[in-house]
């Protein structure tokens, strides 16, 4: 992978580096958001239709 | 317990790192071993487990496996580079900052462990701490570079999974999961020293002592051929002791007597193409064999 450039503007970063960057990104938000399904389908689980009558 | 000697330094920087990288460090083969006899653990402990909180056990232990990977990667790098096995994991190869490897496989590490609490038990989540422990720190760093027993002792990392998986499906632990342990602890040395005896040199350079670079080749066929016998006693106890059906007896019994035969092979070839051949036969069969064996556990646990 090419270095990243550095400019006045700061660092530029290449195209590969920012295709990187991109999937890396979509990768980590379909992680979180697996996550965040999963923690949601396992506490409908545990709590079952009991889920319904906690105190307010 | 100290590293050999430097890596080289990482090509890309921190946070650029391809996502099939990432993956790389989870050794996804070594995890897909770990899913599948975690699952048998689970099906066979017919704990009152909600099945969808089953899968979400094995999910976290599948990620616990890879964060132990992923600290195995990040501590073997120097090593890793001399070995033409492992010189193109992401580490060595340049493709990954050493420290961004160290930060994932803590980060899946304490995800994994209080993942497994919150969703199963206590136990279940101490195993699975230990497990990541026993192979990150006691094998890794310690074991491996230190004695030539590395993978005997170190092999309990890898038979753990169906005893946690039985841990989160009941609270406890069974004989059953401990008969399970022992069938993969008891498999590991000759897996894994057919290996050794395939890449020795590989092993010399890397300053790795395995068996038969320590001991030399003929106490390695020895001690492989000592370790089969047992693995194959060990491999039928599950219907012995009344676990497991007459088909998984018949299997295991078979199944154990060819692997003990070719343990033999092992033992006479010493020299040349032949003994190569033993070797790597020896090595094919027994993932075979733990496959075939944990399979017919897995069926016969489901129509049980």
């Amino acid at each position: 992978m090419a270095a990243a450039k550095h400019s006045k503007k700061g660092i530029v970063l290449t195209e590969e580096q920012k295709r990187t960057r991109r999937k890396r990104s979509i990768a980590l938000a379909l992680v979180l958001a697996g996550f965040a399904l999963l923690f949601y389908l396992v506490t409908i689980v545990k709590l079952g239709p009991g889920i319904f009558q906690r105190p307010i | 317990m100290s590293r050999a000697g430097a890596t080289r330094s990482a090509e890309v920087l921190p946070g650029f790192s391809d996502v099939a990288d990432y993956f790389a460090l989870l050794k996804p083969r070594v995890m897909s071993l770990v899913v599948f006899t975690a699952l048998v653990g689970l099906v066979r402990a017919h704990g009152d487990l909600h099945p969808f909180l089953g899968f979400a056990a094995l999910l976290c232990i599948a990620i616990g496996a890879g964060a132990s990977g992923a600290l195995n990667m990040w501590w073997d790098a120097d090593i890793d580079i001399r070995m033409g096995r492992t010189r193109t994991r992401p580490i060595p190869a340049g493709r990954m900052p050493e420290g961004e490897a160290l930060a994932f496989g803590i980060a899946l590490s304490v995800a994994s462990v209080t993942m497994l609490l919150l969703f199963t038990n206590f136990l279940a989540a101490g195993l699975l701490a230990f497990t990541i422990f026993f192979y990150a720190v006691i094998y890794t760093m310690w074991l491996k570079r230190w004695t030539a027993q590395n993978i005997v002792i170190g092999g309990a990392a890898g038979a753990f999974p169906p005893m946690i998986a039985w841990a989160a499906a009941t609270g406890s632990i069974g004989l059953e999961s401990v008969i399970l342990f022992l069938i993969i602890f008891f498999w590991t040395p000759p897996h894994f020293w057919a290996l050794a005896l395939l890449r020795k040199d590989d092993y010399a350079r890397a300053h790795v002592p395995m068996l038969p670079n320590v001991a030399g080749e003929p106490e390695t066929r020895k001690q492989i051929l000592i370790y089969s016998v047992i693995m194959a006693g060990v491999g039928v106890l599950p219907t012995a002791l009344g676990f497991a059906g007459l088909a998984y007896g018949a299997i295991s019994a078979v199944l154990g007597v060819i692997f003990v035969v070719f343990a033999c092979d092992v033992w006479r070839k010493e020299r040349g193409a032949a003994a190569q051949q033993a070797a790597k036969r020896l090595f094919a069969f027994s993932i075979l064999y733990l496959f075939l064996l944990f399979a017919v556990l897995l069926v016969e646990g489901m129509f049980r």
